[in-house]
């Protein structure tokens, strides 16, 4: 069995991409199942799709746990621990990162037993915030390293799943797709599925005391705990201040943050606490002056 | 017939439209709403005939249902979780009506805490009320199900609404291929709603479901709600075996795998029992003779069916996918009470697991299965257990400190 996890962020198609994957693995006489992962939906905020095919009906259900092949369609996701990007990943595990950095950058940085490989983002994206294209981009590069999907199916499986888009849309889709699919060609059928596991330990059950009443509803007694939920980690895009331009209007950007995220400091300037800034850009619009620039995460990192 | 990747909720969606119902009361919630969305996208496409309409509420969702059902139209309907609760009042009052129609839960654990993810404490709590129930393990069982039961529940011998389960993400959200029958092939298996006497007319009007405030006639009318649940234990086999006739696809009351020679069996419902079919599996490649006995119609309870499915074996573990509170698990107790006083009898291990979603793995089946033998080895019943580990009680500890920072202290008796 092939077992397959796609990361993205809420916006980006990791889930698309699990859907083209499967569709091509089915056309190509694989038994399949996809399904994505998310909590209330946000845009931009760390999420996953995984794919399982096999040549037999499938009984495994839910999250996978040992993956075969991991992709991570956003490289700002692949060092975040809220994305959990390297959960399972093991010694025969082969990890996707699209990054126009190196695969020898991320090696270091990951520090994890995995087959690394690195795809190239479309030319020009990494100035764009959202990477379009990165998850059709990345559905291609995941065929070609299963290395049993042929590039007819794979654009078969393209155009069913996003039917309805519009043929300029396609073809565009199409191209991201076979580019992904070619850029892999020199590791294709790296991925081997059903790669020997270790076996687990017995699990480690235990008899769930009785609690204090006080302790065992779900209550938050503690105030301002939302501070510690760091949905700064949502934003592709950051608003950064020209405090050159700035007025110290404090009170039009602050008040229309939706986040609260903007406050005046002693010296009367804003601050913004990308701890929480989830990028909306409001700021950006509403700012007097045009003070304030939306620059793509990557670069701002 | 095409062979196709449909997620549990375009599954039910297909078998709505391919039973040709009429009518579709509707309520959105979590995560059913793309059943809803489904239909309404055909019927305003004009790809489907029928007719959909968003009520205000699960309440009235299911008393439109019932009442058009009353008028002999084709009815369906789905919902979840808290939306099922919010409608309980009509879920255990519209059996009475007689009038047939079908409901799709899609499991969602309830409140409190409120969550997203799936158990069947929410499916569970209509048990009494004499809808008939199917649950399902996979998304072709899901379409499969919905044609069945309609005729199940149009059966001119049961005459009682139908609800057919399907788990909230692992089948709502969760592709697989699924075979899409042609719709001759469903209109031949089931044909339009034949409602004899179930009709609304003008010229010929009826009081329905009037009340009924001697015992008398309420013991008769409560009773005969029930005779037709069982006669539809009967009418199950017949309509199973016409459809597997006719599609190649067996759909059991009880499905057993590799059960008949078994030393230890799991007995669950739902698309996790897929995953016991896996460890049956495993552990069978280990020299475990182990099976899995899988109620799909849950009520009415195919008690006979159940005894042939276990007696003889040595030890089952029921795996619960739900809380009685202050009693355990659901599906333990009911099947305690199928087994009680048969010889042969195996023993009871009780588990709770998979609340809120919560994964079962696959080393927690091989563990299940080993105290259940351990368990038939001493002839002792162990005590049930939450499918709890160490980490997930640091987790929570976890989250209490966060919660009680300041004047409480997180901790409890052990």
């Amino acid at each position: 069995m092939f077992r397959v996890r796609f990361h993205g962020r809420g916006g980006q198609g990791a889930k698309t991409a699990s859907q083209i994957l499967s569709s091509a693995l089915f056309l190509e006489g694989f038994e399949v199942q996809d399904a994505p992962r998310y909590g209330a939906e946000r845009r931009g905020a760390a999420m996953f799709a995984y794919v399982r095919a096999a040549r037999a009906p499938i009984q495994e259900r839910g999250v996978i746990a040992r993956p075969d092949l991991v992709v991570a369609i956003d490289d700002t996701l692949a060092t975040m621990p809220a994305a959990a990007v390297l959960q399972g990943v093991a010694q025969d595990t082969v990890v996707l990162i699209q990054s126009a950095e190196p695969a020898e950058a991320w090696r270091p940085r990951l520090n994890a037993p995995c087959e690394l490989l690195v795809l190239a983002p479309p030319p020009g994206a990494a100035a764009q915030a959202e990477a379009p294209f990165g998850g059709v981009r990345c559905a291609g590069a995941a065929a070609r390293l299963l290395g049993v999907v042929g590039r007819a199916s794979l654009e078969r499986a393209l155009e069913a799943e996003l039917a309805g888009l519009g043929e300029r849309l396609i073809e565009q889709n199409r191209a991201h797709a076979l580019a992904g699919f070619d850029a892999l060609a020199p590791h294709a059928g790296r991925v081997r599925g059903d790669a020997p596991r270790a076996a687990e330990a017995p699990p480690d059950w235990i008899a769930v005391p009785l609690d204090d009443a006080a302790i065992a509803a779900p209550d938050i007694h503690a105030t301002g705990t939302s501070a510690a939920s760091p949905t700064g980690l949502w934003r592709v895009l950051r608003p950064v201040i020209d405090y050159e331009h700035c007025k110290r209007c404090v009170w039009v950007c602050g008040t229309y943050c939706p986040d609260s995220a903007i406050r005046a400091g002693e010296d009367g300037r804003p601050n913004i606490d990308y701890d929480h800034c989830k990028g909306c850009m409001v700021c950006v619009t509403v700012c007097p002056p045009h003070a304030i620039h939306a620059v793509p995460e990557r670069e701002a990192a | 017939m095409s062979r196709e990747l449909l997620t549990g909720n375009a599954a039910a969606a297909w078998g709505a439209r391919l039973a040709d119902v009429d009518y579709v009361p509707a309520f959105p919630i979590t995560p059913q709403t793309e059943i809803i969305e489904t239909l309404a996208r055909w019927y305003e496409g004009g790809e489907a005939p029928g007719r959909l309409v968003m009520l205000e509420s699960e309440h009235s969702m299911v008393t439109a249902a019932a009442a058009a059902a009353a008028t002999g139209v084709r009815v369906f309907s789905a919902t979840s979780s808290q939306g099922l609760l919010y409608a309980m009042e009509m879920i255990y009052a519209v059996p009475g009506w007689r009038a047939p129609f079908v409901l799709v839960n899609v499991s969602r654990a309830l409140a409190t805490p409120i969550t997203l993810e799936p158990d069947h404490s929410d499916v569970l709590a209509a048990r009494d009320s004499g809808f008939l129930q199917i649950h399902c393990a996979n998304c072709q069982e899901v379409l499969d199900s919905i044609l069945i039961a309609y005729r199940l529940a149009e059966h001119a011998r049961v005459r009682l609404p139908a609800i057919v389960n399907l788990d909230g993400f692992y089948l709502s959200f969760t592709r697989e291929p699924v075979k899409i029958p042609a719709a001759a092939e469903a209109r031949a298996f089931l044909p339009p709603f034949a409602p004899g006497e179930v009709e609304f007319r003008a010229s010929k009007p009826v009081s329905r479901a009037v009340a009924a405030l001697g015992s008398s006639p309420y013991s008769y009318f409560r009773y005969q709600t029930h005779l037709a649940a069982l006669e539809a234990l009967g009418a199950y086999e017949e309509v199973a075996r016409d459809f597997e006739r006719r599609f190649g696809r067996w759909h059991p009351a009880v499905e057993c795998y590799r059960s008949e020679d078994a030393e230890v069996a799991f007995l669950m419902i739902g698309a996790f029992s897929t995953k016991a079919r896996d460890a049956v599996d495993r552990l069978r490649e280990k020299g475990v003779a182990a099976g899995l006995v899988r109620p799909r119609l849950l009520r009415p309870f195919p008690q006979a069916a159940l005894r042939s499915a276990l007696l003889g074996r040595r030890a089952v573990a029921v795996v619960d996918q739900n809380l009685s509170m202050g009693s355990g698990g659901v599906l333990a107790g009911e099947l305690a009470s199928a087994l009680y006083g048969c010889r042969g009898a195996p023993m009871i291990a009780r588990f709770v697991g998979g609340l809120g979603g919560r994964d079962i793995t696959a080393e927690e089946f091989e563990a299940m299965a080993t105290e259940a033998r351990a368990a038939a080895e001493t002839g002792e019943a162990p005590a049930p257990r939450l499918l709890y580990t160490a980490a997930e009680l640091r987790e929570v500890r976890k989250l209490q400190a966060i919660a009680l920072a300041g004047p409480r202290e997180a901790g409890g008796r052990s």
